[in-house]
């Protein structure tokens, strides 16, 4: 949805880490996104690229671990997976759903040099 | 810094002034150089100046405007694996806590008011000042690319505003949101609406330590709104309906509408109004002084706040 300020965010985290870790070169950067973040993959990939530019992950590979997405299904009282925040219930139709997973927007794991 | 879209240091303005914090220079070798420009919010900041190069002078440095004092030759390190785990927006949700923190201390009921441009968040903020007619002090924070207008029209009406321009930021942070509480001077059990910028996608991932987050649809939109900008409705507690003096010359649906934002949040509550004619406006009022009284009532010592959080 923005990702051109999630980029930034991600950029952030990876220098505090290098303060902390005394690192100097990122090569490859790991993000689990949620099916459910709202986070479009192609756009991630082209601003992850522009925002890293010039910054300690210039040229860094982006590996994407998307996650599912899961509700709970308030009529069958069940968890059960979705596709959309809106999504039905693939069990019984219904959109009484409460999101419980894939909303994830992180960053998991960096290689480092 | 702000983890705002596009939005370079200098461009964020607060009533005006810059709320940067100068430079930060980040060293491949993890040396940290920070100048302190001086603010008035009251929130902590890093300003730790580290200067040791214990790890040797491998590195480039990351800044290209480094001093050449500081370059590094580049070099050839063994590469290793590092588990970070940490949220994108962690930055921002911990700015988001600290002003959650200081607001949930003094009882203050905070709303961040959401909308697409144009719904009427400005005149219904107005109505609901004028309205409350100084049985509650309310306090405003103002979100747009640029002007003050908006800030200027809620100051007419004799409540406190100020207005954070965000340059080419389509969103408030809650480190913007932070620096403006502190020029605020919030009283205790008083009520604070933040008017995030007209956008229906990007404030809803952006926690600014808001209580609730509102968000208006009018009717001169689309009914289908809730389901073509589904985050926005699903972090929200209440949907105003506003403009709904104006049904009578529409083909829009309320039944619809409803339908849909509870589709992507079961438990969205709904208040139809007009902030033109007043209609619906007691039960918005209510609605607030509800949540104020909770505000009030669960005022915590800091040390209960953070313990819950």
């Amino acid at each position: 949805m923005h990702e051109m300020s999630l980029a930034e965010g991600v950029l952030q985290l990876i220098e505090d880490a290098a303060r902390e870790q005394k690192f100097g070169k990122v090569t490859t950067v790991w993000l689990e996104i949620g099916q459910l973040s709202g986070v479009e993959v192609e756009a991630m990939k082209f601003c992850f690229d522009a925002v890293m530019r010039d910054s300690i992950a210039d040229g860094a590979t982006l590996e994407i671990v998307a996650t599912p997405g899961t509700g709970w299904c308030m009529q069958c009282s069940m968890s059960v997976p979705m596709s959309e925040v809106f999504g039905e219930c693939p069990q019984c139709g219904s959109h009484q759903m409460q999101v419980t997973g894939g909303t994830e927007m992180r960053v998991k794991e960096l290689e480092v040099a | 810094m702000c983890t705002t879209c596009g939005c370079a240091a200098g461009e964020v303005k607060i009533d005006g002034d810059d709320p940067h914090h100068g430079h930060e220079h980040v060293h491949a070798d993890g040396t940290r150089h920070s100048h302190d420009h001086g603010h008035d919010g009251d929130h902590g900041h890093d300003h730790a100046h580290p200067h040791t190069h214990d790890s040797g002078h491998r590195y480039a440095p990351v800044h290209s405007n480094a001093s050449p004092a500081h370059s590094h030759a580049p070099g050839i390190g063994t590469k290793r694996m590092v588990q970070i785990e940490q949220d994108i927006l962690a930055k921002n949700n911990a700015y988001a806590q600290q002003n959650r923190q200081r607001l949930a201390e003094r009882g203050i009921f905070t709303l961040n008011l959401v909308s697409s441009p144009g719904s009427g968040k400005t005149t219904l903020l107005c109505k609901t000042i004028d309205m409350l007619n100084g049985k509650a002090s309310v306090a405003v924070i103002e979100g747009d690319q640029q002007t003050d207008q908006d800030a200027e029209r809620i100051r007419a009406t004799g409540a406190k505003a100020v207005q954070i321009n965000t340059g080419k930021g389509c969103h408030l942070d809650a480190h913007m949101v932070g620096h403006a509480m502190g020029k605020l001077e919030l009283p205790e059990d008083s009520l604070l609406m933040i008017e995030n910028v007209g956008n229906l996608v990007c404030p809803a991932a952006f926690d600014l330590g808001e209580v609730h987050k509102v968000v208006i649809l009018s009717v001169t939109e689309g009914e289908d709104k809730p389901i073509k900008y589904p985050d926005m409705f699903r972090a929200a507690t209440l949907m105003l309906l506003n403009k709904c003096d104006l049904l009578p010359y529409l083909s829009f649906k309320v039944d619809a509408a409803i339908e849909f934002a509870r589709r992507v949040n079961p438990g969205i509550e709904v208040i139809q109004l007009s902030a033109t004619t007043g209609q619906g406006m007691e039960q918005w009022l209510d609605w607030i002084a509800r949540g104020a009284q909770r505000s009030a009532q669960q005022k915590a010592p800091p040390a209960l706040v953070s313990a819950v959080r």
